[in-house]
């Protein structure tokens, strides 16, 4: 298994590098001009020229995206434009912002879509499995944006049960963090869930169809038990492959959903970023999401084998 | 059991009326973008300047009527040739170090905006030649040549006083920890979370101060800044939409406070900058008055803005003693528009107008092009994000291009370096020597007669060339709790906490 995960993450590494120039070519072939977003309405020539020399913008692209990589790998992310931070303590300000937002959205997601997919498989079409599809498709159409907003006038405006957004650290204050970030964790968690639970429910339908759930029957165990231990144990693969990838894409922050709620995660960050044309912070960013999504793809993996003997003789 | 409970109840009564006088008074304010970094010498946002009033105190502080008023200076006086402005320094005032703000302190600064290279604050201080202290709290600014906008630079950043200690350890960093000597001293920032500020206890005024500590959290969607400050989240909110006023009147513990603003909103016509300048629109002046006459300002204000902005046609709005009284805000006059079209040889005229991808502009922009087209103007709408639209206008590659100006206290502000042949930011490329030579000369006297005499004759010849065609003023709309009072409201939008109350 060491041995197994040591060579995953050396392949990461060239697609690191890959999404890397990627990402950075194709910022530089945005236009618009980032000393100018920054020089103030004034727009001082000496102080344009002064900054375009201080962040190398009038070396060539290639010469710029060396400097960039040569920091990089000696712990250096870059100073940002806008605010004169390094963009190594933005992303660590961030980075457990977009993590207690993406772990509370899966909560959501899971509690959610699958013991509804796996009440859908068992109660294949009745009235209950119709029930589940209209939700989840209910769940997927709504946008994020519009069931936020509509929640925050709800619970915030109207009822005053919540706060209406913001953000507070966990470590500070752990009742006030929860409560910051259940309206948007929920918003997030539920169109995810759709997802979840038609490919759990799919899954399901495919599992209790196999033989040895009828010898499992005639044996006389009882439904939950066949359902749960039998069933939904080997109906989990393809649901933890897909609950991993979900999680991965929640880790480049969520945009809409933290500009409403006004979440200082990663996904304001760099839409800010890229309005302001900040590079480094654009890049910082990118890479910190690959190499996150790059993890949650081996984790995944692992997992496979842990939950499927047959695979533990293929590694 | 019983006796328990009211033991309890005693003990927690007890407790908060102990705990009440501590109680410290905090005031969140809901700004509608982050700031950026905190140094005066460096920052260019509008909500940076709103953080700073409470932050950093400057030389002179602005009216709510616009006049300048003393803040750290007490009193100045200029020279009779208009080439020396000499200021006396308030006594006693601590920065929030507890150094002393001196003569020395100020020197220090001013050479700090003027000479560090990552400084925005050059171009406002290109009149100085030296600074220098006359006493120990006396400075005197020598000047190249009269300038007399300097004082209205000096109430902005350019005159905040930052601890020398403090900015010679920092260096370009000074935005990670400013230490001024305003009102409140900086104790944390979250970036585009929160900025969280607390009362400086030997502040020079510090009997108008009656808040303790004062959050800013950036809130960038309008809707949700009003739902925090609906659901109790917010004491305060800065730029309320127009369309929420209504909701704000109908709730009986909120308030809300609006002042037409300094700056304008504007079309810029490509008049000479490089080739895209070269077409009918860009050379014929009859095009752009006709382009003018067939807009209906005051219907557009009513319908986007819902009443709270006001049609223009000039860089100060109609309520603004430099606004020219001999040229009204033009009605909406279709038949002229046509015959100017008409002499100018054309139909219909073709125009790409570039504009920024916000709902409010889109919708401005789409009245205002349903309106030119009745009088023969096929407007086509570029939408584009600010950072390319900003590019685009600066490079010249635009024909007409939708811009804002958030205004300037001295009226040299918003026109100088708009119009004048070498200004920093005449993006047009329009170029007059007639305009330049009144402009300058406005800019140097000290007569404020004299000067309102040369706005006058240049805001004629501009309102005839054209190459800007102002559409009209904003307001600044600001909501609160019903329990916040002694908030002044000021046409350069900021929110002064001196002598504001909660409770």
């Amino acid at each position: 298994m060491p041995v197994y995960i040591g060579k995953r993450l050396l392949v990461a590494i060239p697609t690191l590098l890959i999404i890397s120039i990627f990402v950075f070519s194709l910022q530089k072939l945005l236009p618009g001009d980032p000393i100018l977003a920054m020089a103030g309405e004034e727009r001082d020539p000496a102080v344009i020229e002064f900054l375009r020399d201080k962040y190398r913008l009038n070396d060539p692209v290639v010469v710029q995206y060396f400097y960039w990589l040569g920091g990089v790998l000696t712990g250096d992310f870059g100073i940002s434009l806008r605010t004169n931070q390094p963009v190594l303590e933005l992303i660590l300000q961030k980075l457990p912002v977009t993590i207690q937002l993406a772990v509370m959205a899966m909560f959501f997601a899971m509690l959610i879509g699958i013991p509804i997919g796996i009440l859908a498989a068992v109660r294949k079409n009745t009235f209950i499995d119709y029930l589940a599809n209209v939700l989840a498709l209910t769940g997927l159409s709504i946008p994020n944006f519009w069931l936020g907003i509509m929640l925050i006038l709800l619970i915030s405006v109207q009822l005053g049960w919540l706060p209406a957004s913001g953000y507070e650290s966990i470590f500070v204050d752990p009742v006030r963090s929860l409560q910051t970030m259940v309206m948007p964790a929920f918003v997030l968690g539920n169109a995810l869930a759709a997802t979840l639970m038609r490919h759990t429910r799919s899954a399901m339908i495919g599992v209790l169809s196999a033989d040895y759930i009828r010898t499992a029957r005639a044996k006389g165990l009882s439904p939950r038990e066949i359902i749960l231990s039998h069933g939904f144990r080997n109906a989990l693969l393809p649901v933890v492959t897909l609950s991993a990838l979900l999680f991965g894409e929640l880790l480049a922050g969520a945009v809409l959903t933290e500009q409403i709620f006004t979440i200082p995660g990663f996904g304001k960050l760099i839409v800010d970023a890229v309005f302001n044309r900040d590079y480094a912070v654009v890049q910082g960013v990118v890479l910190c999401t690959a190499v996150g999504f790059i993890l949650m793809n081996l984790f995944a993996d692992i997992l496979y084998v842990l939950l499927n003997p047959r695979l533990r003789a293929a590694l | 059991m019983m006796m328990r409970l009211t033991r309890l109840t005693t003990a927690l009564l007890a407790g908060a009326l102990f705990a009440f006088p501590a109680l410290a008074v905090d005031l969140r304010i809901g700004l509608q973008d982050d700031a950026d970094v905190l140094d005066p010498a460096q920052s260019r946002t509008f909500v940076g300047r709103i953080v700073y009033t409470a932050l950093c105190d400057k030389l002179v502080d602005v009216s709510p009527d616009l006049k300048i008023v003393p803040q750290l200076a007490t009193e100045w006086k200029w020279s009779a040739d208009g080439k020396e402005l000499t200021m006396k320094i308030r006594q006693g005032v601590k920065f929030h170090d507890d150094t002393p703000l001196d003569a020395a302190a100020v020197v220090a600064t001013i050479e700090r905006n003027m000479t560090l290279p990552e400084s925005r604050r050059k171009s406002e201080l290109t009149s100085v030649a030296k600074v220098e202290a006359t006493g120990p709290l006396e400075v005197k600014f020598t000047l190249k040549a009269p300038d007399v906008t300097l004082l209205a630079q000096l109430s902005d950043r350019a005159g905040m006083i930052v601890s020398p200690v403090a900015a010679k350890a920092l260096g370009a960093n000074f935005g990670s920890k400013p230490v001024c000597a305003g009102p409140f001293k900086f104790v944390e920032r979250v970036q585009q979370d929160r900025i969280v500020l607390e009362k400086f206890k030997d502040y020079w005024d510090k009997d108008k101060i009656f808040v303790d500590k004062v959050t800013y959290l950036p809130i960038p969607d309008t809707t949700v800044r009003l739902a925090n400050l609906q659901s109790g989240d917010l004491d305060f909110i800065e730029r309320l939409a127009p369309t929420d006023v209504a909701a704000v009147k109908g709730n009986s513990g909120l308030k809300y406070d609006a002042t037409v603003n300094i700056g304008y909103m504007a079309l810029y016509a490509n008049i000479g900058n490089g080739t895209r300048a070269d077409n009918p629109f860009g050379k014929d002046k009859r095009l752009r008055q006709a382009f003018s006459l067939a807009i209906d300002r005051n219907a557009m204000n009513q319908i986007v803005y819902e009443g709270t902005a006001v049609g223009g046609n000039q860089p100060f709005p109609p309520n603004s003693p430099w606004f020219n009284k001999a040229l009204p805000v033009p009605a909406r006059d279709v038949a002229k528009a046509k015959a100017l079209i008409k002499a100018a040889g054309f139909d219909r005229v073709p125009v790409e107008l570039q504009i920024p991808n916000n709902p409010v502009a889109q919708q401005m922009m789409q009245i205002l092009q349903a309106m030119v087209a009745e009088a023969g103007f096929d407007v086509s709408l570029k939408s584009t994000e600010f950072a390319t639209l900003l590019d685009e206008q600066t490079r010249g590659n635009y024909q007409l291009s939708r811009s804002d100006w958030s205004g300037r206290v001295d009226p040299d502000g918003n026109i100088h370096q708009f119009i004048t042949c070498k200004g920093g930011i005449n993006d047009t490329k329009y170029c007059n020597a007639e305009v330049d030579k009144l402009l300058n000369e406005a800019r140097a006297s000290t007569d404020d007669a004299v000067r309102k005499q040369k706005y006058d004759a240049a805001s004629v010849i501009l309102n005839e060339d054209m190459p800007i065609i102002y559409l009209g003023h904003q307001s600044w709309i600001w909501a609160y709790k019903k329990n916040v009072t002694g908030f002044v409201p000021s046409p350069d939008g900021m929110i002064r906490l001196q002598g504001v109350k909660k409770g």
